[in-house]
């Protein structure tokens, strides 16, 4: 189980970079997107990843699973889902102000090709 | 004590957000009363940052557990004297700022109070809070209000500038929470001081995660302070942005260098067992090379507002210096620079926005143009806000650069910091001198007829170098005050028992 979910945040987090390294702004979009759930994925299993046992301690209880990661996850998936919602509505601008959706606002079309 | 000194450690971060949400409320409302709602709370920070100054001064550490959790369990904002010291200096560039943004920047865009607050709310809530978690939080708001301020009137330089800074910066917070998750994942908290305990105690099999986490955290704020090879976005992005933001932005790199500063200190200092000094062979050779790239830069910048970004780049490099020598003498001597050179870039921007207004379609542009009306005054505060900015006596750059030179006379570093100090100080001093003959004297006469600037037009930053002026005359106190922020620095179990309350 630990062996898949490192992977799957190694895989987002390497599609990520690799879009965010892109010259058009929609897949810088994407790669933001990856990292943020890579990084999100990432917090959440380092409070370790048990299954069937209680949050809160109690007498009963055999074990404990760490609640604090998920509050941080909670925190951290907010705020990318509000930075998220600001660098489209850039991008947007950006594309509509510069009149391409190149990250560097190139002008000529061979230009914003490449 | 009593009700409200008690309260006192939060009151700076509750100001602002209570400002700006009453502010995001009546934003129909006249004009006048939102300025005045935002010139009264920004105002009353300086009050504020000098009652905790006043009560750092004897060496309390103020802890504030809020919701009266007992650390390490919530969340705790600590008013040390550091803290205190980049309260006040975030208040007084924040007013003067202000008042130049009165005289009409900020209609130029909606929404330029509340966002101006909640700048101030994330910069208030990154110097006083004890969470690590918690200061990626204040980042992450500090960054969000940057971000419309930054875009504050628009235009398409200003965007193409502003994508630039939103995405690295995005960039920068997602390895800070991969930085924090693996502290957490290692230790199990994220208060610092309880971090500082446990990383001290860290055992061989974890020593590379916590290591990496640590070298992980000094990268992101790196790129906060605009260290070398992570200071490209800063020139674009100050350079053409608003005056007033510019000039509130110049603290922002200092956030930068005061959690490198605090995280060096705190949590990878001498006493950190198997990760002490962590970042020791880093800091230095990097702040020298971003010292002379600023310097660089700044000499073949083309306009005023960019040579003044890097100048400003430049001033990151000097005062990551003086923390790298890691010594009672260093440390002072950076806390000393770091006021000056917030002041001084704030002001020196404030003042690039009557000069570019002055000279017409040329704005401030490095090229010959047409005398400028106000020159005089215009001038001069430009020369008193070279001289400081350049670290020539007698303004306070020199006392700082001078304490830097000192404190180095003991390092290992000595040839290097003195060699690249002076000669960069040399080139400050050129590239201003250049800008300053370009700008005022190469002009020629036309009939083109631009209207005077208008005294309130230059007034903040006349304050900002008064301000300057006044850490010349009583340098002796600011100068003990920064000696013993630099010792407490050093010391930190007294912060540790502080925050923990003396448990293990």
């Amino acid at each position: 189980m630990e062996a898949l979910i490192a992977l799957i945040v190694g895989v987002l987090t390497a599609c990520g970079v690799f879009l965010a390294l892109r010259g058009q702004t929609f897949p810088v979009v994407l790669g933001l997107t990856f990292l943020s759930y890579a990084v999100n994925l990432f917090l959440f299993v380092m409070g370790r990843l048990a299954i069937g046992v209680p949050p809160v301690i109690n007498a009963a209880a055999q074990g404990y699973t760490d609640p604090l990661p998920q509050a941080l996850v909670l925190t951290a998936i907010v705020i990318s889902f509000g930075m998220t919602a600001f660098v489209i509505v850039l991008a947007l601008k950006a594309r509509a102000e510069l009149g391409n959706d190149h990250v560097d606002g190139l002008h000529s079309e061979e230009d914003a090709a490449r | 004590m009593n009700g409200l000194a008690m309260h006192l450690p939060i009151l700076p971060v509750l100001l602002p957000l209570v400002a700006g949400i009453v502010l995001l409320v009546l934003r129909n409302a006249p004009l006048a009363l939102q300025r005045g709602i935002s010139l009264v709370a920004t105002a009353a920070l300086v009050p504020l940052a000098f009652a905790l100054l006043a009560t750092a001064s004897d060496g309390t550490q103020l802890v504030y557990k809020l919701g009266n959790w007992e650390a390490p369990f919530g969340i705790v904002l600590v008013a040390d004297r550091l803290a205190a010291w980049m309260l006040m200096a975030t208040a007084l560039v924040a007013l003067f700022a202000l008042l130049h943004a009165l005289r009409g920047d900020d209609v130029k865009g909606r929404h330029f109070h509340v966002l101006y607050q909640l700048q101030l709310f994330g910069l208030n809530g990154a110097f006083l809070t004890g969470d690590l978690f918690n200061l990626f939080v204040f980042f992450e708001i500090l960054l969000l209000a940057s971000y419309g301020l930054l875009l504050h009137g628009g235009g398409r330089l200003r965007v193409k500038a502003g994508l630039h800074f939103v995405v690295i910066n995005l960039i920068g917070s997602t390895l800070f929470l991969f930085a924090v998750g693996t502290l957490y994942g290692v230790n199990g908290t994220l208060n610092m001081a309880d971090l500082a305990v446990r990383l001290a105690r860290t055992v061989p099999e974890n020593l590379a995660l916590v290591e990496t986490a640590g070298l992980l955290l000094f990268g992101v704020f790196a790129l906060k302070a605009a260290l070398l090879p992570l200071h490209l976005w800063l020139p674009a992005a100050y350079a053409h942005t608003s005056a007033p933001v510019a000039a509130l932005f110049a603290i922002m790199t200092k956030v930068g260098a005061y959690s490198i500063l605090r995280v060096t200190s705190l949590m990878f200092g001498a006493d950190a067992g198997a990760v002490a000094n962590l970042l020791a062979d880093w800091l230095m050779p990097l702040a020298l090379v971003t010292l002379v790239a600023g310097m660089l830069g700044a000499v073949a910048a083309t306009a005023l507002r960019q040579q003044i970004a890097y100048l400003v780049i430049a001033s990151v490099g000097t005062l990551l210096a003086a923390f790298a020598l890691d010594s009672v003498d260093g440390i002072a001597a950076g806390l000393y620079y770091l006021p000056h050179t917030t002041l001084a870039a704030a002001a020196i921007f404030l003042l690039a926005d009557p000069i570019a207004r002055a000279r017409g379609e040329r704005a401030d542009r490095f090229e010959a143009g047409s005398a400028m009306p106000g020159a005089p005054v215009l001038g001069g505060l430009f020369f008193a806000a070279a001289i400081a900015m350049a670290g020539l006596p007698p303004l306070s750059g020199f006392l700082g650069k001078f304490m830097l030179l000192r404190a180095a006379l003991e390092s290992p570093w000595l040839a290097w910091l003195w060699s690249v100090v002076l000669v960069t100080g040399l080139i400050g001093v050129i590239a201003l001198a250049r800008s300053g003959s370009l700008l005022f004297y190469r002009t020629h006469s036309t009939s083109e007829s631009l209207p005077a600037p208008h005294a309130a037009d230059w007034l903040p930053a006349a304050g900002l170098l008064l301000f300057g002026l006044g850490m010349v005359i009583w340098a002796g106190p600011v100068s003990d005050y920064a000696t013993a922020t630099a010792a407490q620095l050093l010391h930190p179990q007294a912060y540790i028992d502080a925050v923990l309350g003396g448990r293990p």
